[in-house]
């Protein structure tokens, strides 16, 4: 029993040792919280997410830092999860870090977002694209990517016009994101009189959508829109050529990283951010990227260089670390950077965002979609 | 609706298949359960480490090696059966012998503690992230046109249902025939009468767990061949899932688990054919409520009858 109750007693010394530890932060440095998914199905999106971060801030910080001081990368894990983002957001709040480059899912994001506008604490999402975010009125919200009422009618523009398909069924996960972009596809097709015949939404985590695809192929389904994260697309897509559906796919921008690979995936169609990573005035940073083995072509790499860019502007800017003045500097300036000019409308969102049409290919690779 | 025959072929087809896998899992439910009357929560995560240590098997071969994917498939379905049982048999070792005459609650405790180390153990060896598992199995059993829809079946799904009906056969032979079958089968009646005569009853025991950690590793492996991908937390789904059919069937009878799983699988596949998809799990649950309203040992389960 005694000795029960020193081992308590040691691991509750050390724990309290792990914790004031962090909280002594070096003066001469700007804590910039990286919240992402680090861990989780989605944890792909999370490592394009800290690459492009990453890239930034080093070679920022190589050129002298913000304010005559080095930005430091404090990461955090929410594994793209409602239930675990609020934890993080509290720890932010209390490491008493100012500014947040995330977070990576709009899901995971919405609770958190809550925390920081209450504690007046900067964001800026590379990769969250749910419109819901920026109805809330957070006059410190910002995200360098569209939303889906700009990817959701982009998808379905090019579905009514080049696809034309006669029979048009829409999937989704009944999560933030996935039913929200796919509601937006369903509004605008039916708004151009093409009306679905099937709108249903499968559970996140299943493994088994073989009825659901029998009930497509009866129904004789040629196009598939999936709202939704790539884990149950691959499955879908896996399981539609098992039966031979013969539907052609397509998805948001979420079903684009390179584990949609294999015959199953040659041919879906994904709306990405248009690919920055094939502008010429961007090529001395794609090198860069290629130096450390890095893909700077992967659909959040270079909207979170952007986002970590606008930041450092702007606390430049601002000349301040107070948050408050950096998000009115945001508000009312331009900057420059690997997306071209990034401006903010009102409620934080890109002003210029848009959404193009790519193939994907059995190798993970993307053209543009003629 | 001349439609009709066709389709329901197909979705009786994957209705099956999806069952096969939710059997294998639940006789190591309803076997455990049957013999020292437990809940071994634990074996959903052996069923997920069945699905790693195949995978483990198949990159340690390596596509390189030239054989043939058959032998590849009979390759990790062996090591992950052999490493799969060990770990069923630790189970019992650490989360049940030591804590077999106290309480239950003890011991549901320390399995569902077993579980949540299994996860976790796997996420720090593994990452949390979806494993790409190699597309060995391709191609289709048979295909064919009924009434102008085509009726198909993939290879790994009529594996996965093949190699079901196999082990569930001799599963049932081996207890009814066996020397061991026949000792589990005097435990489960009464395990201190058993003990009493003779049977080694901790090898029962140590038996009841090996065969479902088998049975759940082959369940593993096939389906990651099938879908391609797996991560740490596949176990939980696919473990309350087989718990589901094992209470279905009734708990502690092996046919019923069979049973259990087969109809969980069809119920779940005709509810998503015939409604929107977001209700089967509506449907299959209700129905489980309502099988336990009139049935409460379930479908095939015996009536407890109270021993003095």
């Amino acid at each position: 029993m005694k000795l029960q109750k020193t081992v308590v007693a040691a691991a509750l010394a050390v724990g309290m040792m792990l914790v004031g530890g962090s909280a002594l932060a070096a003066d001469g440095t700007i804590k910039v919280a990286v919240a992402s998914a680090i861990t989780g199905p989605v944890a792909q999106y999370g490592d394009m997410h800290r690459a492009g971060i990453h890239m930034a801030v080093e070679q920022a910080n190589a050129a002298g830092g913000v304010l005559g001081k080095k930005i430091e990368l404090v990461e955090m894990d929410d594994a793209c999860e409602p239930k675990q983002s609020p934890a993080v957001a509290n720890k932010v709040v209390s490491e008493k870090i100012k500014f947040v480059l995330g977070h990576v899912c709009s899901g995971a994001f919405k609770p958190a977002a809550q925390i920081y506008d209450e504690n007046d604490i900067l964001m800026i999402s590379s990769s969250a694209t749910s419109d819901d975010l920026s109805t809330y009125g957070y006059k410190t919200f910002f995200r360098t990517i569209g939303k889906d009422s700009q990817q959701g009618p982009a998808a379905a523009d090019y579905i009514i016009n080049k696809i034309k398909p006669k029979k048009l069924a829409i999937i989704h996960d009944k999560q933030t994101y996935g039913q929200g972009v796919a509601t937006q596809v369903k509004n605008t097709v039916e708004k151009h009189g093409m009306k679905p015949v099937m709108f249903e939404g499968i559970n996140k985590g299943d493994t088994d959508f073989s009825a659901l695809i029998t009930k497509m192929k009866q129904a004789g389904v040629d196009f598939v829109y999936y709202g939704g994260y790539h884990p149950e697309l691959i499955i879908l897509l896996r399981q539609a050529r098992d039966q031979n559906l013969g539907a052609r796919w397509m998805g948001p921008e979420g079903a684009a990283v390179s584990d949609v690979k294999g015959e199953s995936a040659e041919g879906l169609l994904v709306t990405l951010p248009p690919d920055f990573s094939k502008d010429p005035s961007n090529a001395k940073i794609v090198e860069a990227f290629k130096a450390k083995k890095q893909d700077a072509s992967g659909v959040f790499v270079m909207t979170s260089y952007a986002a970590a860019q606008v930041l450092m502007e702007a606390i430049k800017g601002a000349q301040s670390e107070d948050p408050k003045k950096v998000a009115a500097y945001m508000h009312k300036n331009k900057f420059k950077t690997v997306l071209g000019d990034v401006e903010f409308t009102p409620e934080g969102d890109w002003a210029t965002a848009r959404f193009d049409i790519f193939v994907w290919h059995k190798d993970a690779s993307k053209t543009l979609a003629p | 609706m001349d439609a009709f025959l066709p389709l329901f072929l197909q979705q009786l087809i994957n209705g099956l298949s999806l069952g096969a896998i939710y059997a294998l899992i639940a006789i190591g439910y309803t076997m455990v359960y049957g013999i020292i009357g437990m809940i071994n929560f634990a074996h959903g995560e052996i069923y997920m480490i069945g699905a790693y240590v195949g995978l483990i098997t198949l990159t340690a071969i390596g596509a390189a090696s030239g054989l043939p994917p058959w032998m590849l498939v009979a390759a990790a379905l062996v090591v992950a059966v052999i490493v799969t049982s060990s770990y069923g048999w630790a189970v019992e070792r650490c989360a049940y012998r030591s804590l077999r005459n106290s309480p239950r609650l003890v011991p549901l405790i320390s399995a569902i503690g077993m579980s949540i180390f299994f996860q976790n153990y796997v996420v720090v060896l593994h990452t949390s992230r979806d494993l790409p598992v190699p597309d060995l199995i391709t191609g289709h059993l048979f295909s064919v046109d009924i009434g102008g829809f085509e009726v198909s079946m993939s290879n790994s799904r009529a594996l996965i249902l093949f190699a079901t009906v196999v082990l569930m056969a001799a599963v049932t032979l081996y207890i009814r025939h066996a020397r061991m079958g026949r000792a589990c089968r005097a435990c489960s009646q009464d395990i201190q009468m058993a003990g009493l005569l003779g049977i080694d009853v901790n090898k029962v025991i140590s038996f009841t767990f090996v065969l479902g950690a088998f049975l759940a590793a082959i369940g593993g492996v096939l389906i990651g061949l099938s879908i391609n991908k797996i991560n740490p937390f596949i176990g939980f789904l696919a473990g309350i899932k087989a718990f589901t059919a094992a209470v279905l069937g009734g708990i502690g009878s092996i046919p019923g688990a069979m049973l259990g799983g087969a109809l969980l699988g069809l119920v779940e596949t005709f509810a998503s054919a015939f409604l929107p998809t977001e209700y089967k799990d509506i449907v299959s649950f209700g129905l489980l409520i309502v099988i336990l309203l009139i049935r409460p040992s379930g479908l095939l389960g015996r009536p407890e009858v109270e021993k003095v």
